[in-house]
């Protein structure tokens, strides 16, 4: 079946079966492959893209539900080679070890503070619910946000 | 995932059309609970209508002293809806509080309420609320909507358009979530209403229910004291690994206690 989308700023068509998920044909067929499969049934967030700006699990829809969407992937954020600034402030913070969870939390850090710019630790916290890390402990994933927000906001 | 059919449709009359022309068709809304249901194959369908491009079907309206919100809404939209939080805050907060914000962005209303899972949320405000369900053939009051696990009024092939919210004079909502999914162990919705008070009970028995005795305690006095010593019996409610019937007879209590306080204000 034809779908026609926006995914990373570039429009395209694609025939697919339709139960193809979300998640399958932007890393099958589209081979952006940050968007990572954790859980597959989800739970943990490592699937999070923008669909229309709006964090969901790309595991859990299918790639049809986003006919005349614009999906956004974690190699949207910025252009290749470059680090956006919640991406910095990951590094810098130490917000990941394996980094399996790291683009799932990062496009749910940006969902967040693209309506508050400047969350509390608590909120953070709470917007983070969807996603799991098996590595680190969540405090430097929240101190990680608390400073890409900051980052964003005095870039303006 | 077995194969299926996939439509779009671009109205309820589409829709309906569409259902009525499948074997052995789906409606598909956010797709949060079909999806997963379809990847394990406890769901298989033979064709899938997609809901979500009807414009009529989203989006939150005031209708007199009633908010209409229309299936496919999202659990987001309506937590974030001016109309929503002005006039019915515990409705508000119980959206916000649904799974995690991707599923908030991705689930619908009308998914929800037709899916009718014991451990949903939105079914205890349906019925404390007075709520009406609205299809595209009919009115159903909530009190006759949600009949049993997983069971509802609605008939094969019927969609779900909007559900009705009369505003409460006050109300509130508490929940004992699970800790992973957020589903509701135990959740209360407490509203006084035009037709009185009402405390609606979900998560912990095998479907929504009303618990009279807390009702007619909080219309004599609505205060989280009249609720002491007032709990519900263990034998008709669910245990499993999260919890036993008797621990989810006492969230009901302490959970009622705290949405009558947030229903206060507090
Ligand atoms: C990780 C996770 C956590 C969750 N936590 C919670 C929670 O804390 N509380 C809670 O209440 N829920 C929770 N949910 C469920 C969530 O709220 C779902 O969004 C909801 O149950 C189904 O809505 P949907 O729009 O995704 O429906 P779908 O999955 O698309 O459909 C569900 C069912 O309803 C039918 N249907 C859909 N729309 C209509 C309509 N308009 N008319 C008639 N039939 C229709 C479909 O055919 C299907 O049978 C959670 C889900 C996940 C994945
Ligand atoms: S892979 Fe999608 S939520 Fe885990
Ligand atoms: S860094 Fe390994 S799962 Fe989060």
């Amino acid at each position: 079946m034809k779908l026609s989308l926006k995914v990373n700023g570039r429009t395209l068509e694609a025939h697919i079966e339709p139960r193809t998920l979300l998640a399958d044909f932007l890393r099958d067929h589209l081979r952006l492959t940050g968007t990572h499969i954790g859980c597959d049934t989800a739970q943990c967030g490592a699937c999070t893209v923008h669909l229309d700006g709006r964090a969901v699990k790309a595991c859990n829809l299918l790639a049809l539900q986003a006919e005349g969407c614009e999906v956004t992937t974690i190699e949207g954020i910025t252009p290749e080679g470059a680090l956006h600034p919640m991406q910095a402030a990951f590094r810098d913070h130490h917000g990941l070890q394996c980094g399996y969870c790291t683009p799932g939390m990062i496009m749910s850090a940006l969902d967040l503070v693209a309506r508050e710019p400047a969350p509390s630790r608590e909120r953070i916290r709470e917007a983070l619910e969807g996603n799991l890390c098996r590595c680190t402990g969540y405090q430097n994933i929240v101190s990680a946000v608390e400073a890409g927000a900051r980052a964003l906001a005095a870039k303006g | 995932m077995y194969e299926f059919q996939y439509h779009r449709a671009t109205s309820v009359a589409d829709a309906a059309a569409k259902l009525a022309a499948a074997t052995d068709g789906k409606l598909l809304a956010g797709g949060q609970t079909l999806i997963a249901a379809m990847k394990l194959r406890l769901a298989a369908p033979s064709d899938l209508v997609d809901l979500r491009a009807i414009p009529e079907l989203r989006g939150v309206c005031p209708d007199g002293d009633a908010v209409v919100i229309g299936a496919t809404t999202t659990h987001a939209e309506v937590a974030a809806s001016p109309e929503v939080r002005a006039r019915i805050p515990a409705l508000a907060a119980l959206a916000e509080g649904i799974g995690d914000p991707m599923v908030r962005n991705a689930g619908t209303l009308g998914g929800s309420v037709a899916n009718n899972d014991p451990a949903a949320d939105y079914p205890a405000a349906l019925l404390a609320l007075g709520a009406t369900v609205i299809t595209h053939k009919r009115h159903i009051a909530a009190a006759d909507f949600f009949t049993g696990m997983y069971e509802t009024a609605l008939e094969p092939g019927e969609i779900l358009m909007a559900v009705s919210f009369p505003a409460p004079k006050r109300a509130g909502y508490a929940k004992f979530p699970n800790p992973a999914s957020r589903y509701a162990i135990a959740g209360v919705f407490v509203a006084e209403t035009a037709a009185g008070v009402r405390v609606a009970v979900t998560g912990a028995g095998p479907g929504v229910f009303r618990v009279p005795a807390m009702e007619q305690a909080l219309e004599k006095r609505f205060a989280p004291e009249s609720l002491a010593g007032l709990t519900v019996s263990a034998s008709d409610l669910s245990g499993d690994m999260h919890a036993s019937a008797e621990y989810r007879a006492h969230l009901v209590g302490v959970m009622a206690t705290r949405a009558v306080r947030v229903a206060l204000g507090g």
